[in-house]
């Protein structure tokens, strides 16, 4: 067993070997430019992308001229984004997005609202972390353009009802923008089911290798965008920019792969969950999962530990590579978020942990982590005065305390 | 990440646990708050002398708030009371080395000492008062 043992499938998957060996022959030896028309070099190039853009749009039951190759998610959410709002502005000015969305999303939104003059409702989510369709519904308006809502969270792995949202913004003649990039090869995504005009996909969280990414724009109907990157009018002129070649091929290569093996992929990784969930929570009281645990994704299990700092959890379980929902991980000062999105107090959003389970992750490891994780918490609540107030019996938010 | 000062009080804290609080020679203090992710509480036991005979602490925060809580504790143990005081948030910044986002630790330790100093000295005078 390879230590830390890897529990961030959430920040990143390791990339499968099988993928790496489809890319190889693409770096030195079939050098050629995708876009070039004259050549052989070019064509073999051409044909690569060719086969890797039908593996992605398979994936997501499209066709794959509707696939526009990117950099990552990062960079299909602000295409998708701000290319539809800045084309659609004449029909309205209104855009709609959940409050726990990933950073890609709500810093493209609120740049649209600082500096071109749109509107944005930041809707709330519910203490499971779903969308109230209710109130989705109730935001849209006859200026309302976009709707852009997650797959599945990348914090607490909350999977959002896609089919119900894309068909409410269908009717409402609003397009449906959906971040996939937790979601893609781990739940059955079909765009033409969950009814969405854009949809964004990052190789990396597929087991493929980082720096590309897809965003789906729909043929029909059709939407328009307008590009961010100008150029020579690569990727239907949405995307200037020549491919990757070796990386779109991983990107296709790792969405193949993900195709055929999903089903007991995602068996096998809920298990491994639930085996980590259960001997965690039936040795240590006051532990709390945040986010919904049925609407979620196999892989993840976000806990808050009670009474114990998550920063100094991650220091205390140092052999494990997790992330933490509290502020002390992070620049800025705030806790997680998403979490306090959901409601989740400041407090317990402090003592958030990520586990993230994928791919290549064992049962040993599983245990591994369970035991690591006991041991850690019962250290460090023997260190915390939150605790020992707990076990004197004193209402630890009783208290007024003095915010610094 | 963390300094080999700041690994070694994390791994191996001194003077953890709890003194009885109602002894009035005893000074608690508690500083931080849950939601801003660190509390610390601190405590002394004092001599006739005014001296620290005994310090214990206990800290729910970051592996920087623990060590500084832990390091004030072997620095103040032995020392009189005024000299505890003196002790300056930027002197537990600077053995621990600690970086500019984790300055508010060592501030909080600052803080926890005047705030058991205090409570020791109100119990003082709650029992002078007493007894007179």
């Amino acid at each position: 067993m390879k230590l830390p043992v890897y529990m961030d499938y959430q920040a990143t998957t390791p990339m499968d070997p099988r993928v790496l060996q489809q890319m190889l022959p693409w770096f030195v030896e079939k050098f050629g430019n995708p876009a070039s028309r004259s050549h052989a070099y070019g064509w073999e190039a051409e044909q690569a992308v060719d086969q890797a853009r039908q593996q992605i749009a398979t994936l997501i039951g499209a066709d794959p001229r509707e696939i526009v190759l990117t950099s990552g998610a990062t960079e299909s959410d602000n295409l998708a984004i701000t290319g539809a709002a800045r084309f659609y502005r004449n029909k309205g000015d209104h855009i709609i997005t959940l409050a726990t969305e990933h950073k890609a999303v709500l810093d493209s939104c609120r740049h649209l609202e600082t500096d071109e003059g749109f509107r944005v409702t930041w809707l709330p989510v519910q203490e499971n972390g779903l969308v109230d369709l209710q109130r989705l519904a109730d935001a849209i308006t006859d200026q309302t353009i976009l709707v852009s809502i997650m797959a599945a969270n990348n914090e607490t792995g909350v999977l959002q009802p896609l089919a119900q949202i894309g068909n409410l913004c269908r009717s409402r003649g609003v397009l449906f923008h959906c971040d996939a990039a937790q979601a893609v090869g781990k739940i059955p995504i079909n765009v033409d089911l969950i009814h969405c005009d854009l949809l964004s996909i990052s190789a990396h969280k597929v087991y493929g290798p980082k720096g590309v990414g897809a965003l789906y724009v729909r043929r029909k109907p059709r939407v328009r965008l307008k590009p961010i990157l100008h150029g020579g009018g690569h990727e239907r002129g949405m995307r200037s920019g020549t491919l990757a070649t070796p990386l779109v091929v991983g990107f296709g290569a790792a969405c193949a792969l993900a195709q055929q093996e999903m089903v007991t992929e995602q068996e096998r990784v809920l298990m491994l969950r639930e085996r980590l969930r259960h001997s965690i929570m039936s040795q240590i009281t006051h532990v709390y999962v945040n986010g919904d645990l049925e609407q979620r994704l196999a892989g993840n299990l976000n806990l808050s530990f009670a009474y114990v700092e998550g920063e100094s959890m991650m220091m205390a379980i140092k052999d494990v590579a997790v992330s933490s929902g509290s502020a002390c991980t992070s620049a800025s000062l705030e806790p997680s978020y998403v979490l306090r999105a959901m409601g989740v107090n400041e407090e317990m959003a402090h003592t958030s942990i990520r586990f993230g389970l994928g791919r290549f992750t064992t049962v040993e490891e599983v245990d591994f982590v369970s035991t690591t994780v006991v041991k850690a918490v019962s250290k460090l609540r023997e260190l915390s005065p939150l605790w020992e107030m707990v076990q004197e019996g004193i209402d630890v938010s009783s208290i007024q305390w003095d915010a610094h | 990440m963390y300094n080999e000062k700041v690994l070694d009080h994390y791994e191996n804290p001194r003077n953890v646990g709890s003194l009885d609080k109602n002894d009035v020679n005893v000074g608690t203090g508690m500083v931080g708050a849950p939601a801003c992710g660190d509390v610390m509480k601190l405590q002394i036991l004092v001599n006739d002398h005014g001296v620290i005979t005994d310090a214990k602490f206990k800290t729910f925060g970051c592996g920087s708030a623990i060590a500084s809580s832990s390091l004030v504790t072997e620095w103040i143990k032995g020392r009189t009371i005024d000299e505890a005081l003196a002790i300056k948030n930027s002197a537990v910044a600077e053995e621990l080395a600690l970086p500019p986002v984790k300055i508010h630790c060592s501030v909080l330790a600052e803080d926890a000492i005047k705030s058991a100093v205090q409570n020791y000295r109100s119990k003082q005078q709650q029992s002078v008062s007493k007894e007179s």
